[in-house]
Protein backbone atom coordinates (compact mmCIF):
# COMPACT_ATOMS: atom_id res chain seq x y z
CA UNK A 1 0.00 0.00 0.00
CA UNK A 2 2.78 2.80 0.91
CA UNK A 3 4.97 1.94 -2.16
CA UNK A 4 1.80 2.08 -4.28
CA UNK A 5 1.10 5.42 -2.84
CA UNK A 6 4.46 6.40 -3.06
CA UNK A 7 4.53 5.40 -7.14
CA UNK A 8 1.20 7.32 -7.76
CA UNK A 9 2.36 10.41 -5.71
CA UNK A 10 5.79 10.17 -7.56
CA UNK A 11 3.72 9.67 -10.94
CA UNK A 12 1.38 12.86 -10.06
CA UNK A 13 4.50 14.78 -9.51
CA UNK A 14 6.01 14.27 -12.73
CA UNK A 15 3.05 15.27 -14.39
CA UNK A 16 3.42 18.39 -11.93
CA UNK A 17 7.02 18.59 -12.90
CA UNK A 18 6.49 18.88 -16.65
CA UNK A 19 4.15 21.60 -15.87
CA UNK A 20 6.17 23.36 -13.29
CA UNK A 21 9.08 23.22 -15.88
CA UNK A 22 7.54 25.01 -18.04
CA UNK A 23 6.06 28.11 -16.06
CA UNK A 24 9.19 27.88 -14.46
CA UNK A 25 11.47 28.84 -17.28
CA UNK A 26 9.31 31.22 -18.36
CA UNK A 27 9.58 32.73 -14.65
CA UNK A 28 13.17 32.85 -15.37
CA UNK A 29 13.04 34.87 -18.51
CA UNK A 30 10.38 37.38 -18.01
CA UNK A 31 10.19 36.87 -14.07
CA UNK A 32 6.25 36.96 -14.00
CA UNK A 33 3.82 34.07 -13.61
CA UNK A 34 2.73 32.95 -16.93
CA UNK A 35 -1.15 32.38 -15.50
CA UNK A 36 -1.76 31.74 -18.98
CA UNK A 37 -0.17 28.34 -18.71
CA UNK A 38 -3.21 26.29 -17.50
CA UNK A 39 -5.60 27.09 -19.93
CA UNK A 40 -3.11 26.36 -22.55
CA UNK A 41 -2.50 22.86 -21.05
CA UNK A 42 -6.28 22.26 -20.83
CA UNK A 43 -6.66 23.22 -25.07
CA UNK A 44 -3.24 20.30 -25.15
CA UNK A 45 -5.59 17.64 -23.50
CA UNK A 46 -8.90 18.41 -25.92
CA UNK A 47 -6.27 18.41 -28.99
CA UNK A 48 -5.38 15.02 -27.70
CA UNK A 49 -8.70 13.93 -26.73
CA UNK A 50 -9.90 15.41 -30.42
CA UNK A 51 -6.79 12.86 -32.17
CA UNK A 52 -7.14 9.97 -30.03
CA UNK A 53 -10.11 9.63 -29.54
CA UNK A 54 -11.77 10.96 -32.95
CA UNK A 55 -9.54 10.67 -36.04
CA UNK A 56 -8.18 7.44 -33.96
CA UNK A 57 -4.07 8.75 -34.82
CA UNK A 58 -1.57 6.43 -33.33
CA UNK A 59 -0.43 7.69 -30.01
CA UNK A 60 3.52 9.04 -30.53
CA UNK A 61 1.96 11.12 -33.29
CA UNK A 62 -0.72 13.28 -31.49
CA UNK A 63 1.59 13.03 -28.83
CA UNK A 64 3.98 14.94 -31.08
CA UNK A 65 0.41 17.74 -32.79
CA UNK A 66 -0.02 18.35 -29.25
CA UNK A 67 3.26 19.50 -28.31
CA UNK A 68 3.27 21.62 -31.51
CA UNK A 69 -0.20 23.01 -30.75
CA UNK A 70 1.48 23.96 -26.86
CA UNK A 71 3.95 25.55 -28.74
CA UNK A 72 2.22 27.95 -30.62
CA UNK A 73 -0.51 28.68 -28.33
CA UNK A 74 2.49 30.01 -25.64
CA UNK A 75 4.11 31.73 -28.71
CA UNK A 76 0.97 33.17 -29.71
CA UNK A 77 0.20 34.61 -26.54
CA UNK A 78 3.46 36.30 -25.92
CA UNK A 79 3.16 38.17 -29.19
CA UNK A 80 -0.65 39.69 -28.70
CA UNK A 81 0.03 39.75 -24.74
CA UNK A 82 3.10 40.51 -23.49
CA UNK A 83 5.17 41.61 -26.54
CA UNK A 84 3.52 45.00 -26.36
CA UNK A 85 4.05 44.81 -22.75
CA UNK A 86 7.85 43.70 -22.46
CA UNK A 87 8.06 46.87 -25.49
CA UNK A 88 6.94 49.38 -22.82
CA UNK A 89 8.75 47.89 -19.93
CA UNK A 90 5.67 47.71 -18.16
CA UNK A 91 5.52 46.43 -14.51
CA UNK A 92 5.26 42.91 -13.38
CA UNK A 93 1.81 43.43 -11.91
CA UNK A 94 0.43 44.32 -15.93
CA UNK A 95 2.03 41.21 -17.23
CA UNK A 96 0.02 39.20 -14.57
CA UNK A 97 -2.99 41.01 -15.06
CA UNK A 98 -2.29 40.68 -18.83
CA UNK A 99 -1.59 36.74 -18.26
CA UNK A 100 -4.98 36.19 -15.99
CA UNK A 101 -6.91 38.00 -19.30
CA UNK A 102 -5.29 35.24 -21.63
CA UNK A 103 -6.30 32.77 -18.93
CA UNK A 104 -10.23 33.53 -18.29
CA UNK A 105 -10.28 34.45 -21.93
CA UNK A 106 -9.04 30.81 -23.34
CA UNK A 107 -11.35 28.81 -20.54
CA UNK A 108 -14.52 30.27 -21.10
CA UNK A 109 -13.93 30.08 -24.84
CA UNK A 110 -13.68 26.85 -24.53
CA UNK A 111 -16.79 26.64 -22.26
CA UNK A 112 -19.13 28.76 -24.65
CA UNK A 113 -18.09 26.41 -27.83
CA UNK A 114 -17.23 22.61 -26.08
CA UNK A 115 -19.16 22.76 -23.28
CA UNK A 116 -18.67 22.03 -19.89
CA UNK A 117 -18.60 17.73 -20.05
CA UNK A 118 -16.00 15.55 -19.39
CA UNK A 119 -13.85 13.89 -22.42
CA UNK A 120 -12.67 10.32 -21.47
CA UNK A 121 -9.47 9.19 -23.50
CA UNK A 122 -9.83 5.92 -25.27
CA UNK A 123 -8.20 2.81 -23.22
CA UNK A 124 -4.24 3.44 -23.85
CA UNK A 125 -1.49 1.98 -21.47
CA UNK A 126 -3.98 0.52 -19.48
CA UNK A 127 -3.13 -2.16 -16.86
CA UNK A 128 -1.63 -2.97 -14.44
CA UNK A 129 2.75 -4.05 -13.35
CA UNK A 130 3.46 -6.02 -10.28
CA UNK A 131 6.28 -4.44 -8.84
CA UNK A 132 7.47 -4.56 -5.01
CA UNK A 133 4.24 -6.65 -4.16
CA UNK A 134 2.06 -3.70 -5.44
CA UNK A 135 0.03 -2.78 -8.50
CA UNK A 136 1.01 -0.02 -10.19
CA UNK A 137 -0.59 1.42 -13.33
CA UNK A 138 1.03 1.33 -16.85
CA UNK A 139 0.03 4.51 -17.31
CA UNK A 140 1.88 6.07 -13.93
CA UNK A 141 5.42 4.50 -15.10
CA UNK A 142 4.67 5.86 -18.30
CA UNK A 143 4.39 9.37 -16.83
CA UNK A 144 7.04 8.87 -14.75
CA UNK A 145 9.74 7.44 -17.63
CA UNK A 146 8.48 9.89 -19.99
CA UNK A 147 9.00 13.40 -17.38
CA UNK A 148 12.24 12.10 -17.04
CA UNK A 149 12.85 11.64 -20.80
CA UNK A 150 11.23 15.32 -21.23
CA UNK A 151 12.67 16.71 -18.41
CA UNK A 152 16.48 15.49 -18.78
CA UNK A 153 16.10 16.43 -23.15
CA UNK A 154 15.22 19.76 -21.73
CA UNK A 155 18.12 20.26 -19.12
CA UNK A 156 20.30 19.11 -21.93
CA UNK A 157 19.30 21.58 -23.97
CA UNK A 158 19.86 24.43 -21.28
CA UNK A 159 22.87 23.32 -20.42
CA UNK A 160 25.05 22.15 -23.19
CA UNK A 161 23.52 23.93 -26.36
CA UNK A 162 24.48 27.31 -27.87
CA UNK A 163 20.74 28.60 -27.32
CA UNK A 164 20.25 27.05 -23.91
CA UNK A 165 23.37 28.70 -22.91
CA UNK A 166 21.56 32.24 -24.46
CA UNK A 167 18.58 31.68 -22.32
CA UNK A 168 20.44 31.21 -19.04
CA UNK A 169 22.27 34.45 -20.02
CA UNK A 170 19.14 36.32 -20.31
CA UNK A 171 17.47 34.86 -17.17
CA UNK A 172 21.01 36.17 -15.54
CA UNK A 173 20.84 39.59 -16.89
CA UNK A 174 18.50 41.03 -19.89
CA UNK A 175 20.42 43.96 -20.80
CA UNK A 176 23.97 42.71 -20.74
CA UNK A 177 23.08 39.40 -22.65
CA UNK A 178 21.35 41.91 -25.11
CA UNK A 179 24.81 43.84 -24.93
CA UNK A 180 26.75 40.84 -25.97
CA UNK A 181 24.21 40.04 -29.18
CA UNK A 182 21.58 38.18 -27.69
CA UNK A 183 18.12 38.91 -30.09
CA UNK A 184 16.03 39.19 -26.85
CA UNK A 185 12.73 38.75 -28.48
CA UNK A 186 14.01 35.25 -30.33
CA UNK A 187 15.10 33.80 -26.85
CA UNK A 188 11.51 34.89 -25.62
CA UNK A 189 9.98 32.75 -28.79
CA UNK A 190 12.32 29.81 -28.06
CA UNK A 191 11.39 29.33 -24.33
CA UNK A 192 8.15 30.22 -25.06
CA UNK A 193 8.17 26.96 -27.32
CA UNK A 194 9.59 25.00 -25.23
CA UNK A 195 7.32 25.64 -22.23
CA UNK A 196 4.32 24.96 -24.72
CA UNK A 197 6.36 21.48 -25.73
CA UNK A 198 6.16 20.67 -22.17
CA UNK A 199 2.74 21.76 -21.86
CA UNK A 200 1.77 19.60 -24.81
CA UNK A 201 3.28 16.63 -22.94
CA UNK A 202 1.76 17.70 -19.66
CA UNK A 203 -1.81 18.27 -21.35
CA UNK A 204 -2.05 14.31 -23.20
CA UNK A 205 -0.81 12.72 -19.67
CA UNK A 206 -3.69 14.48 -17.11
CA UNK A 207 -5.93 14.11 -19.96
CA UNK A 208 -5.09 10.10 -19.69
CA UNK A 209 -5.44 10.26 -16.24
CA UNK A 210 -7.92 12.55 -14.97
CA UNK A 211 -9.76 13.09 -18.13
CA UNK A 212 -10.29 16.22 -20.26
CA UNK A 213 -12.65 19.01 -19.37
CA UNK A 214 -12.62 23.06 -19.58
CA UNK A 215 -11.40 23.86 -15.55
CA UNK A 216 -8.62 21.42 -15.32
CA UNK A 217 -6.15 24.49 -15.84
CA UNK A 218 -6.70 24.65 -12.23
CA UNK A 219 -4.68 21.69 -11.90
CA UNK A 220 -1.66 23.70 -12.55
CA UNK A 221 -2.00 25.75 -9.74
CA UNK A 222 -0.30 22.94 -8.37
CA UNK A 223 2.74 23.32 -10.74
CA UNK A 224 2.84 27.12 -9.58
CA UNK A 225 2.88 25.80 -5.60
CA UNK A 226 5.73 23.22 -7.02
CA UNK A 227 7.38 26.13 -8.60
CA UNK A 228 7.38 28.12 -5.55
CA UNK A 229 8.51 25.24 -3.53
CA UNK A 230 11.48 24.73 -5.00
CA UNK A 231 12.21 28.10 -5.99
CA UNK A 232 10.81 30.45 -9.01
CA UNK A 233 13.13 30.41 -12.05
CA UNK A 234 15.01 26.80 -10.98
CA UNK A 235 14.34 24.25 -13.17
CA UNK A 236 16.06 21.60 -10.89
CA UNK A 237 13.94 23.38 -7.99
CA UNK A 238 10.62 22.91 -9.68
CA UNK A 239 11.73 19.55 -10.55
CA UNK A 240 12.03 18.28 -6.61
CA UNK A 241 9.26 20.48 -5.65
CA UNK A 242 6.27 19.15 -7.97
CA UNK A 243 7.69 15.54 -6.29
CA UNK A 244 7.32 16.28 -2.88
CA UNK A 245 4.08 18.13 -3.52
CA UNK A 246 3.14 14.75 -5.62
CA UNK A 247 3.95 13.23 -2.56
CA UNK A 248 2.27 15.07 -0.15
CA UNK A 249 -0.74 14.74 -1.70
CA UNK A 250 -0.91 11.29 -2.57
CA UNK A 251 -0.30 10.43 1.21
CA UNK A 252 -2.43 13.02 2.73
CA UNK A 253 -5.52 11.62 0.71
CA UNK A 254 -4.76 8.12 1.31
CA UNK A 255 -3.67 8.25 5.42
CA UNK A 256 -5.77 11.47 6.08
CA UNK A 257 -8.71 12.62 3.45
CA UNK A 258 -9.37 12.87 0.14
CA UNK A 259 -11.70 15.22 0.24
CA UNK A 260 -9.57 17.72 2.05
CA UNK A 261 -6.42 16.71 -0.09
CA UNK A 262 -6.04 20.63 -1.57
CA UNK A 263 -5.88 22.60 1.76
CA UNK A 264 -2.88 20.11 2.40
CA UNK A 265 -1.52 21.31 -0.23
CA UNK A 266 -1.76 25.16 0.20
CA UNK A 267 -1.00 24.81 4.01
CA UNK A 268 2.32 23.06 3.02
CA UNK A 269 2.96 25.94 0.33
CA UNK A 270 2.18 28.60 3.28
CA UNK A 271 4.41 27.00 5.59
CA UNK A 272 7.36 26.65 3.22
CA UNK A 273 6.96 30.43 2.26
CA UNK A 274 7.24 31.06 5.61
CA UNK A 275 10.24 29.13 6.59
CA UNK A 276 11.80 29.64 3.24
CA UNK A 277 10.30 32.16 1.12
CA UNK A 278 12.54 31.68 -1.45
CA UNK A 279 12.15 28.48 -2.02
CA UNK A 280 14.71 25.04 -2.01
CA UNK A 281 16.78 26.44 -4.36
CA UNK A 282 15.66 29.44 -5.60
CA UNK A 283 17.70 32.87 -5.88
CA UNK A 284 17.51 35.16 -2.45
CA UNK A 285 13.82 37.20 -2.75
CA UNK A 286 15.30 40.51 -2.02
CA UNK A 287 14.56 42.68 -4.75
CA UNK A 288 17.74 45.16 -6.25
CA UNK A 289 17.20 48.79 -6.25
CA UNK B 1 -40.74 47.01 -13.97
CA UNK B 2 -38.78 48.69 -11.34
CA UNK B 3 -38.44 44.94 -9.18
CA UNK B 4 -36.67 43.89 -12.18
CA UNK B 5 -34.23 46.84 -12.26
CA UNK B 6 -34.30 46.63 -8.58
CA UNK B 7 -33.19 43.47 -8.58
CA UNK B 8 -30.24 44.08 -10.90
CA UNK B 9 -29.49 47.45 -8.89
CA UNK B 10 -29.03 45.63 -5.63
CA UNK B 11 -26.60 42.82 -6.80
CA UNK B 12 -24.78 45.38 -8.43
CA UNK B 13 -24.36 47.76 -5.50
CA UNK B 14 -23.85 44.50 -3.65
CA UNK B 15 -20.89 43.40 -5.66
CA UNK B 16 -19.15 47.26 -5.69
CA UNK B 17 -19.20 46.80 -2.05
CA UNK B 18 -16.39 44.05 -2.23
CA UNK B 19 -14.99 46.04 -5.29
CA UNK B 20 -14.58 49.05 -2.67
CA UNK B 21 -11.97 46.72 -0.48
CA UNK B 22 -10.19 45.31 -3.55
CA UNK B 23 -9.55 48.87 -4.94
CA UNK B 24 -8.00 49.34 -1.94
CA UNK B 25 -5.97 46.38 -2.23
CA UNK B 26 -5.35 46.43 -5.50
CA UNK B 27 -5.71 49.74 -7.42
CA UNK B 28 -4.24 51.46 -4.31
CA UNK B 29 -1.48 49.46 -2.77
CA UNK B 30 -0.58 47.29 -5.76
CA UNK B 31 -1.18 43.65 -4.10
CA UNK B 32 -2.78 41.01 -6.47
CA UNK B 33 -5.14 38.88 -4.70
CA UNK B 34 -7.29 36.27 -6.85
CA UNK B 35 -8.97 34.82 -4.06
CA UNK B 36 -10.92 37.05 -2.71
CA UNK B 37 -13.96 35.47 -3.37
CA UNK B 38 -12.90 33.76 -0.10
CA UNK B 39 -13.37 36.60 1.65
CA UNK B 40 -16.60 37.39 0.71
CA UNK B 41 -17.70 33.49 0.99
CA UNK B 42 -16.63 34.02 5.09
CA UNK B 43 -18.76 36.85 5.23
CA UNK B 44 -21.78 35.44 3.98
CA UNK B 45 -21.36 32.20 6.11
CA UNK B 46 -20.68 34.15 9.09
CA UNK B 47 -23.51 36.72 8.94
CA UNK B 48 -25.79 33.90 7.74
CA UNK B 49 -24.98 31.22 10.12
CA UNK B 50 -25.89 34.34 12.84
CA UNK B 51 -29.24 35.28 11.28
CA UNK B 52 -30.53 32.07 10.74
CA UNK B 53 -28.93 29.90 13.53
CA UNK B 54 -28.29 32.22 16.44
CA UNK B 55 -31.17 34.54 15.52
CA UNK B 56 -29.38 37.67 15.55
CA UNK B 57 -29.61 40.77 14.58
CA UNK B 58 -28.69 41.78 11.15
CA UNK B 59 -26.93 44.69 11.17
CA UNK B 60 -24.24 43.14 14.06
CA UNK B 61 -24.52 39.71 12.18
CA UNK B 62 -23.41 41.63 8.81
CA UNK B 63 -20.55 43.52 11.16
CA UNK B 64 -19.49 40.76 12.48
CA UNK B 65 -19.11 38.73 9.18
CA UNK B 66 -17.03 41.57 7.88
CA UNK B 67 -14.99 41.22 11.23
CA UNK B 68 -14.35 37.51 10.95
CA UNK B 69 -13.46 38.11 7.14
CA UNK B 70 -11.16 40.37 8.67
CA UNK B 71 -9.92 38.02 11.16
CA UNK B 72 -9.12 35.21 8.41
CA UNK B 73 -7.31 37.91 6.17
CA UNK B 74 -5.33 38.54 9.12
CA UNK B 75 -4.45 34.46 9.92
CA UNK B 76 -3.49 34.25 5.86
CA UNK B 77 -1.78 37.97 6.00
CA UNK B 78 0.33 37.55 8.49
CA UNK B 79 2.89 35.18 7.42
CA UNK B 80 2.68 35.97 3.41
CA UNK B 81 2.91 39.49 3.80
CA UNK B 82 5.68 38.99 6.69
CA UNK B 83 7.78 37.23 3.80
CA UNK B 84 7.89 39.94 1.95
CA UNK B 85 5.72 38.25 -0.73
CA UNK B 86 6.27 40.33 -4.24
CA UNK B 87 3.14 39.97 -6.80
CA UNK B 88 3.36 36.67 -8.19
CA UNK B 89 4.49 34.69 -4.87
CA UNK B 90 1.38 36.56 -3.18
CA UNK B 91 -0.78 36.02 -5.78
CA UNK B 92 -0.46 31.96 -5.57
CA UNK B 93 -0.58 32.29 -2.37
CA UNK B 94 -4.27 33.48 -1.94
CA UNK B 95 -4.94 31.54 -5.21
CA UNK B 96 -4.59 28.44 -2.91
CA UNK B 97 -6.22 30.27 0.06
CA UNK B 98 -9.47 30.91 -2.01
CA UNK B 99 -9.39 27.00 -2.91
CA UNK B 100 -8.89 25.98 0.38
CA UNK B 101 -11.59 27.96 2.01
CA UNK B 102 -13.95 26.73 -0.88
CA UNK B 103 -12.75 23.06 -0.01
CA UNK B 104 -13.23 23.58 3.32
CA UNK B 105 -16.50 25.09 3.63
CA UNK B 106 -17.87 22.15 1.62
CA UNK B 107 -16.56 19.97 4.34
CA UNK B 108 -17.74 21.65 7.53
CA UNK B 109 -20.88 20.50 9.24
CA UNK B 110 -22.06 23.93 10.39
CA UNK B 111 -21.65 25.00 6.90
CA UNK B 112 -23.99 22.14 5.91
CA UNK B 113 -21.59 21.22 2.91
CA UNK B 114 -21.86 21.91 -0.41
CA UNK B 115 -25.45 21.49 -0.41
CA UNK B 116 -25.18 25.04 1.26
CA UNK B 117 -27.41 26.54 3.71
CA UNK B 118 -30.58 27.48 3.40
CA UNK B 119 -33.52 29.83 4.72
CA UNK B 120 -31.80 32.77 5.78
CA UNK B 121 -34.01 35.38 6.31
CA UNK B 122 -34.35 38.35 3.34
CA UNK B 123 -33.32 41.11 4.97
CA UNK B 124 -31.41 43.17 2.64
CA UNK B 125 -33.59 45.52 0.88
CA UNK B 126 -32.89 47.79 -1.83
CA UNK B 127 -32.91 51.37 0.89
CA UNK B 128 -30.62 49.57 3.27
CA UNK B 129 -28.28 48.25 0.42
CA UNK B 130 -27.78 51.96 -1.10
CA UNK B 131 -27.52 53.23 2.34
CA UNK B 132 -24.55 50.56 3.41
CA UNK B 133 -23.01 51.12 -0.23
CA UNK B 134 -22.97 54.92 -0.02
CA UNK B 135 -21.75 54.94 3.93
CA UNK B 136 -18.71 52.12 3.07
CA UNK B 137 -17.93 54.38 -0.89
CA UNK B 138 -17.34 57.55 1.74
CA UNK B 139 -15.04 54.90 4.34
CA UNK B 140 -13.36 54.32 1.42
CA UNK B 141 -12.64 57.63 0.13
CA UNK B 142 -11.81 58.50 3.65
CA UNK B 143 -9.11 55.33 4.15
CA UNK B 144 -7.74 56.46 0.56
CA UNK B 145 -7.08 59.80 1.66
CA UNK B 146 -5.92 59.15 4.88
CA UNK B 147 -2.12 58.63 5.70
CA UNK B 148 -2.71 54.88 5.46
CA UNK B 149 -4.27 55.38 1.49
CA UNK B 150 -0.90 57.21 0.71
CA UNK B 151 1.51 55.26 2.33
CA UNK B 152 -0.08 51.81 0.22
CA UNK B 153 0.07 54.78 -3.01
CA UNK B 154 3.43 55.38 -2.06
CA UNK B 155 4.29 51.19 -1.72
CA UNK B 156 2.53 50.73 -5.28
CA UNK B 157 4.63 53.01 -6.61
CA UNK B 158 8.00 52.41 -5.47
CA UNK B 159 8.53 50.07 -2.47
CA UNK B 160 11.78 50.20 -1.92
CA UNK B 161 11.41 54.17 -1.86
CA UNK B 162 8.45 53.77 0.39
CA UNK B 163 10.46 51.63 3.09
CA UNK B 164 13.30 53.76 2.99
CA UNK B 165 11.19 56.85 3.60
CA UNK B 166 10.15 55.26 7.16
CA UNK B 167 6.77 53.27 5.81
CA UNK B 168 6.26 49.77 7.15
CA UNK B 169 5.55 47.66 4.41
CA UNK B 170 4.27 44.78 6.15
CA UNK B 171 2.07 46.77 8.02
CA UNK B 172 0.49 48.99 5.41
CA UNK B 173 -0.13 46.43 3.44
CA UNK B 174 -1.48 44.10 6.08
CA UNK B 175 -4.08 47.04 6.70
CA UNK B 176 -4.84 47.28 3.48
CA UNK B 177 -5.43 43.27 2.99
CA UNK B 178 -8.08 43.89 6.56
CA UNK B 179 -9.97 46.78 5.27
CA UNK B 180 -10.56 45.13 1.64
CA UNK B 181 -11.29 41.62 3.68
CA UNK B 182 -13.92 43.79 5.88
CA UNK B 183 -15.32 45.17 2.97
CA UNK B 184 -15.83 41.69 1.05
CA UNK B 185 -16.92 40.07 4.42
CA UNK B 186 -19.92 42.78 4.56
CA UNK B 187 -20.89 42.43 1.00
CA UNK B 188 -21.02 38.36 1.19
CA UNK B 189 -23.15 39.59 4.09
CA UNK B 190 -25.40 41.25 2.51
CA UNK B 191 -25.61 38.77 -0.67
CA UNK B 192 -26.69 35.81 1.70
CA UNK B 193 -29.67 38.07 2.77
CA UNK B 194 -30.57 39.59 -0.35
CA UNK B 195 -30.35 36.15 -2.26
CA UNK B 196 -31.53 34.08 0.77
CA UNK B 197 -29.47 31.12 -0.08
CA UNK B 198 -25.77 30.32 -0.31
CA UNK B 199 -23.41 27.23 -0.98
CA UNK B 200 -19.31 27.05 -1.35
CA UNK B 201 -19.90 26.67 -5.45
CA UNK B 202 -21.28 30.07 -5.58
CA UNK B 203 -17.47 31.71 -4.26
CA UNK B 204 -15.23 30.34 -6.68
CA UNK B 205 -12.76 31.90 -8.81
CA UNK B 206 -14.69 33.34 -11.23
CA UNK B 207 -15.93 35.84 -8.99
CA UNK B 208 -12.56 36.25 -7.71
CA UNK B 209 -11.84 37.25 -11.57
CA UNK B 210 -15.05 39.67 -11.92
CA UNK B 211 -13.75 41.77 -9.02
CA UNK B 212 -10.34 42.08 -10.64
CA UNK B 213 -11.29 42.79 -13.50
CA UNK B 214 -13.40 45.46 -12.70
CA UNK B 215 -10.77 47.00 -10.58
CA UNK B 216 -8.12 47.04 -13.28
CA UNK B 217 -11.20 47.86 -16.08
CA UNK B 218 -11.98 50.57 -13.85
CA UNK B 219 -8.41 52.02 -12.94
CA UNK B 220 -5.93 51.20 -10.73
CA UNK B 221 -5.67 54.72 -8.30
CA UNK B 222 -9.36 55.34 -8.82
CA UNK B 223 -12.38 54.53 -6.68
CA UNK B 224 -15.20 55.71 -8.46
CA UNK B 225 -13.69 53.80 -11.65
CA UNK B 226 -13.95 50.20 -10.53
CA UNK B 227 -17.58 51.22 -8.54
CA UNK B 228 -18.93 52.28 -12.53
CA UNK B 229 -16.69 49.28 -13.59
CA UNK B 230 -18.42 46.94 -11.76
CA UNK B 231 -22.07 48.52 -12.45
CA UNK B 232 -21.71 48.14 -16.08
CA UNK B 233 -19.88 44.39 -15.34
CA UNK B 234 -23.23 43.26 -13.41
CA UNK B 235 -25.56 44.90 -15.24
CA UNK B 236 -24.34 43.74 -18.84
CA UNK B 237 -24.97 40.24 -18.46
CA UNK B 238 -28.79 40.80 -17.61
CA UNK B 239 -29.20 42.89 -20.76
CA UNK B 240 -27.17 40.83 -22.66
CA UNK B 241 -28.54 37.81 -21.76
CA UNK B 242 -27.65 36.15 -25.03
CA UNK B 243 -24.77 36.41 -24.48
CA UNK B 244 -24.27 34.59 -21.22
CA UNK B 245 -21.19 31.97 -21.97
CA UNK B 246 -19.34 34.76 -23.67
CA UNK B 247 -19.46 37.19 -20.82
CA UNK B 248 -16.50 35.85 -19.18
CA UNK B 249 -14.61 35.68 -22.54
CA UNK B 250 -15.57 39.15 -22.96
CA UNK B 251 -13.74 39.97 -19.52
CA UNK B 252 -10.83 37.99 -20.35
CA UNK B 253 -10.22 40.03 -23.48
CA UNK B 254 -10.98 43.50 -21.59
CA UNK B 255 -8.17 42.48 -19.59
CA UNK B 256 -5.69 42.17 -22.54
CA UNK B 257 -6.84 45.16 -24.33
CA UNK B 258 -6.31 47.27 -21.36
CA UNK B 259 -3.25 46.04 -20.42
CA UNK B 260 -1.38 46.62 -23.74
CA UNK B 261 -3.90 49.82 -24.84
CA UNK B 262 -4.05 51.19 -21.79
CA UNK B 263 -2.64 49.80 -18.91
CA UNK B 264 -4.19 52.82 -16.27
CA UNK B 265 -7.52 51.58 -16.59
CA UNK B 266 -10.17 53.38 -18.11
CA UNK B 267 -10.55 56.25 -15.53
CA UNK B 268 -6.89 55.73 -15.12
CA UNK B 269 -5.81 57.90 -11.51
CA UNK B 270 -8.83 60.18 -11.72
CA UNK B 271 -11.92 60.45 -10.14
CA UNK B 272 -15.95 60.58 -11.65
CA UNK B 273 -17.00 63.65 -9.22
CA UNK B 274 -18.80 66.21 -9.54
CA UNK B 275 -16.46 69.38 -10.22
CA UNK B 276 -17.04 69.07 -13.80
CA UNK B 277 -20.68 70.57 -12.70
CA UNK B 278 -19.29 73.67 -10.99
CA UNK B 279 -16.57 74.23 -13.51
CA UNK B 280 -20.04 74.55 -15.96
CA UNK B 281 -21.83 76.65 -13.75
CA UNK B 282 -19.07 78.88 -13.59
CA UNK B 283 -18.37 79.11 -17.34
CA UNK B 284 -22.11 79.50 -17.66
CA UNK B 285 -21.83 82.51 -15.34
CA UNK B 286 -18.58 83.88 -16.83
CA UNK B 287 -20.62 83.71 -20.02
CA UNK B 288 -23.43 85.78 -18.95
CA UNK B 289 -22.08 89.01 -18.71
CA UNK B 290 -21.06 88.75 -22.70
CA UNK B 291 -24.45 87.63 -23.57
CA UNK B 292 -26.93 90.33 -22.05
CA UNK B 293 -29.88 89.71 -24.14
CA UNK B 294 -30.14 85.49 -23.46
CA UNK B 295 -29.63 86.18 -19.51
CA UNK B 296 -32.66 88.28 -19.63
CA UNK B 297 -34.89 86.02 -17.46
CA UNK B 298 -32.11 85.51 -15.01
Amino acid sequence: MLIQTVVTGIAIGGIYALMAVGYSLIFSILNFSNFAYGPIIMLCSFFGYFGLGILKLPFWLVLILSMLVGAFLCCLSEILAYRPLRKRKAKTLYFMISAMGISILLENMVYATVGAHFYNYPQILQGTVKLLAADIGVLDLFAIIFSCIAIGALHFFINHSKPGIAIRAVSYDTVVSQINGININAIVILVFCLAGMMAGIAGMFLGMKYMAYPTMGWITNKAYISAVIGGMGSLPGAVVGAIILGLVESLSSVYISSAIRDVFSFSFLIIMLFIKPSGLFGKTLEEKV
Amino acid sequence: MWNYIEGILCLALISVISVLGLTVFTGFTGMFSMGHAAFIAIGAYTASILTSKAHANFYLALALGGLMSGFVSLIIGYPTLRAKLQNDYFAIATLGFGEAVRVILENLKITNGARGLVGIPARSTFLNILLITVLLTIITAHYVYSKYGRQSVAIREDHVAAEMMGINLFTVRLRALFFSAVMAGIGGGLYAHYVNFIQPSMFTSTQSTTLIAAVVAGGMGSITGPFVAMLIFSALPEILRVADMWRLVAYGLILVLIMVLRPQGIFGYKELNFKFVKRWIKKIRAKKPALPAEGGDA
